[in-house]
């Protein structure tokens, strides 16, 4: 009411008003506008628009449509680093998890020498990947690493474990399971303890085991902390190659190189930017489909407190 | 018949809290209040009775079985949350049937029970909706239909109403009573609302400091107080205890009270709260407040003077130190 009659007796003053409250708004939002867009959106559109143009060396580049597409899906080699890409984290990603949720429960109960336990399964968490890549390169290293030493104590022969392509995958997984189920305990261990103890004690009463009650109660009201680490550690296993520069270099023959890892040596060793843009728009539509599962399908099917 | 027998328990958390040396009988089909301020160890009964805390000594009986040493489940009770404990990702019905789902029984018979059990607790409409979808009202109706649909002999109630407004607590209060009478359940209710006491129970407990301070058909907690703490805790207001010999002190309620001519004891109106039926006149007593229940719409301004009297057979003595109730109240004035 007041604010009719004053916006009759002094429209220019209430319009001048609401523009420099505009302007103030659009002033509080700049640093994020240009951080996000300058290093975000613009690189994501440029790389979008690299992927339709053909190599540029010195020349100019042209467009050439979907030909680095076609291109990448005749290169073996993006056909092998996907498989190990899809293979390394259908390996890493329920194990990481199902432990994790193993530890959580452990140290959520009343003993002595809880919180040393817990700091003890979070410690990899802290330590930088180069770090732990570091580590685990003595513990694989043939003949005198850690494994090949207990080996040879109880009698078996030595192995290269990071140089035979049948076993590098899987000794790279265990120590990405390793470094992240500690991580993901933590939040298993703060949704278990939104959990009222009430419902334990009312479950208890009914006579429900220990075994229904987490199967029927715990495991759906972690269902939301479950789906948060799921999508967390699929981009994870997308996203951490850390390990590879330090260990592996992708090799024996490609045989662990992962895609991200890939698309850093199309473009910083082969130098073919435009091939990497393509590969990279690739990743990315992998990644934005994983999130999108989540935001449109799994949620709907979530029990949120 | 399930009776409950509580023998000589005592449990204590390193020394703290706890309940010392308890000894009470809940008889069958019967509502047993335990009530008290908070900290006096009622709670800590009711979950050593449902077997969620282990007995230091002492031992319990359930329908003459010795349960001291029973999980919950098997010592065949239901129990009713002061939070409800619902289960808040399964729906009305499946958190009411959760115990006949562990238990393995039927589907024929569960949805009948469950049917059943719906009318009683009036939710047959609201069965598909999560917890977080009802008021506070029907999440405690939910609880309770989870504790009837075990159709155990003995129920266990956690302050169950403190969660809920006035006008709730006072319907859900008669439904209970109802129910408990209807399906004759030996019930064991813990409260601090003395109310709630006084007009469920068939029988209530006052503790205190984790021993039993009277134990008594709620009629006798009110007309025969057995110490000043009983006689402080029962009754809206409660009684009046003045100073009176060096050794004694007398407690007088507020409803024996009456404003008199002449030969009264003088006091000084502080407030009168107009309660509708009656109004209550808060006076002040050489320093002490008395409070005085007046049928009625009561006029004294701040400040009047008036003149309190009793008659001799309405007042209760008790001991100065120990608080103890003396026998022969009787005393000349």
């Amino acid at each position: 009411m007041v604010s009719a009659v004053m916006s009759a007796a002094e429209p220019r003053a209430v319009r001048r008003k609401a523009w420099l409250t505009n302007v103030n708004a659009w002033l509080l939002l700049l640093p994020a506008v240009v951080l996000l867009t300058a290093f975000t959106h613009y690189p994501i559109l440029a790389t979008l628009y690299h992927s339709f143009f053909s190599l540029s060396r010195g020349g100019a580049s042209e467009f050439v449509g979907l030909e680095n597409y076609t291109y990448m899906l005749e290169d073996h080699v993006f056909w092998q680093v996907l498989r190990n890409n899809i293979v390394f984290a259908i390996a890493t990603v329920p194990t990481s998890i199902a432990l994790a949720l193993l530890m959580a429960v452990w140290v959520d109960k009343k003993m002595t020498g809880r919180s040393f336990l817990r700091l003890a399964f979070f410690t990899p968490t802290v330590l930088p990947m180069i770090a732990v890549a570091n580590i685990w390169l003595f513990f694989y290293t043939p003949n005198y690493g850690l494994l090949d030493q207990f080996l040879k104590s109880l009698g078996f022969a030595g192995h290269n474990w990071l140089g035979d392509p049948s076993t590098v995958m899987s000794c790279l997984a265990v120590m990405v399971v390793w470094k992240e189920a500690g991580f993901f305990m933590i939040f298993y261990l703060a949704a278990l303890q939104t959990i009222p103890p009430e419902l334990k004690e009312a479950a208890q009463v009914e006579g429900a085991s220990r075994w229904y009650f987490f199967r029927r109660v715990t495991l759906p009201l972690l269902m939301p902390t479950t789906l948060f680490i799921s999508i967390n550690a699929l981009i994870n296993s997308f996203k951490l190659v850390d390990q590879l520069v330090i260990m592996t270099k992708g090799g024996p023959n490609n045989a662990s190189s992962l895609l991200l890892y890939y698309i850093y040596e199309v473009a910083f060793t082969f130098q073919d930017t435009a091939f990497a843009a393509t590969l990279t728009v690739t990743l990315i539509t992998i990644l934005a489909a994983v999130a999108l599962t989540k935001f449109v399908y799994l949620d709907r099917r979530i029990h949120y407190q | 018949m399930s009776e409950i027998v509580v023998n000589a328990v005592s449990k204590t958390w390193g020394g703290v809290g706890g309940v010392n040396r308890i000894s009470f009988k809940a008889d069958a089909g019967t509502l047993l209040v335990l009530l008290g301020p908070s900290g006096c160890g009622k709670s800590t009964t009711l979950r050593l009775i449902a077997g969620l805390e282990d007995v230091d000594s002492g031992t319990i009986t359930i329908g003459g079985r010795d349960v001291t040493h029973l999980s919950p489940a098997q010592r065949n009770i239901s129990m009713v949350f002061q939070s409800y404990a619902l289960f808040p990702h399964l729906n009305v019905a499946e958190n009411i049937i959760f115990g006949l789902r562990v238990r393995g029984v039927g589907r024929a018979e569960r949805d009948e029970r469950l049917k059943r059990v719906a009318d009683i607790v009036g939710l047959s409409h609201l069965l598909d909706r999560r917890p977080s979808q009802l008021s506070g009202g029907q999440r405690q109706r939910v609880a309770l239909g989870r504790a009837i649909i075990a159709e155990a002999p003995v129920c266990l109630m956690d302050e169950p109403l403190s969660n809920l407004d006035a006008k709730l607590r006072h319907e859900m209060r008669t439904e209970i009573r109802g129910l408990q009478q209807r399906l004759g359940m030996t019930m064991v209710y813990v409260t601090h609302d003395q109310t709630e006491a006084m007009t469920m129970a068939d029988r209530v407990i006052l503790m205190r400091d984790g021993h039993i301070e009277q134990n008594g058909a709620p009629h006798e907690l009110y007309n025969e107080p057995a110490s000043d703490f009983t006689a402080r805790f029962i009754g809206t207001p409660p009684m009046n205890i003045i100073t009176w010999e060096d050794d004694a002190v007398l407690g007088i309620r507020p409803e024996h009270i009456s404003l008199v001519e002449s030969d009264g004891i003088p006091a000084t109106v502080r407030a009168v709260e107009y309660l509708g039926a009656d109004s209550i006149i808060l006076c002040d007593v050489k320093g002490e407040t008395v409070s005085v229940r007046q049928t009625g719409y009561c006029a004294l301004p701040t400040g009047a003077q008036v003149a309190l009297g009793w008659q001799n057979r309405h007042i209760h003595l008790f001991d100065r130190d120990s608080g103890k109730r003396r026998a022969g109240s009787a005393l000349p004035q």
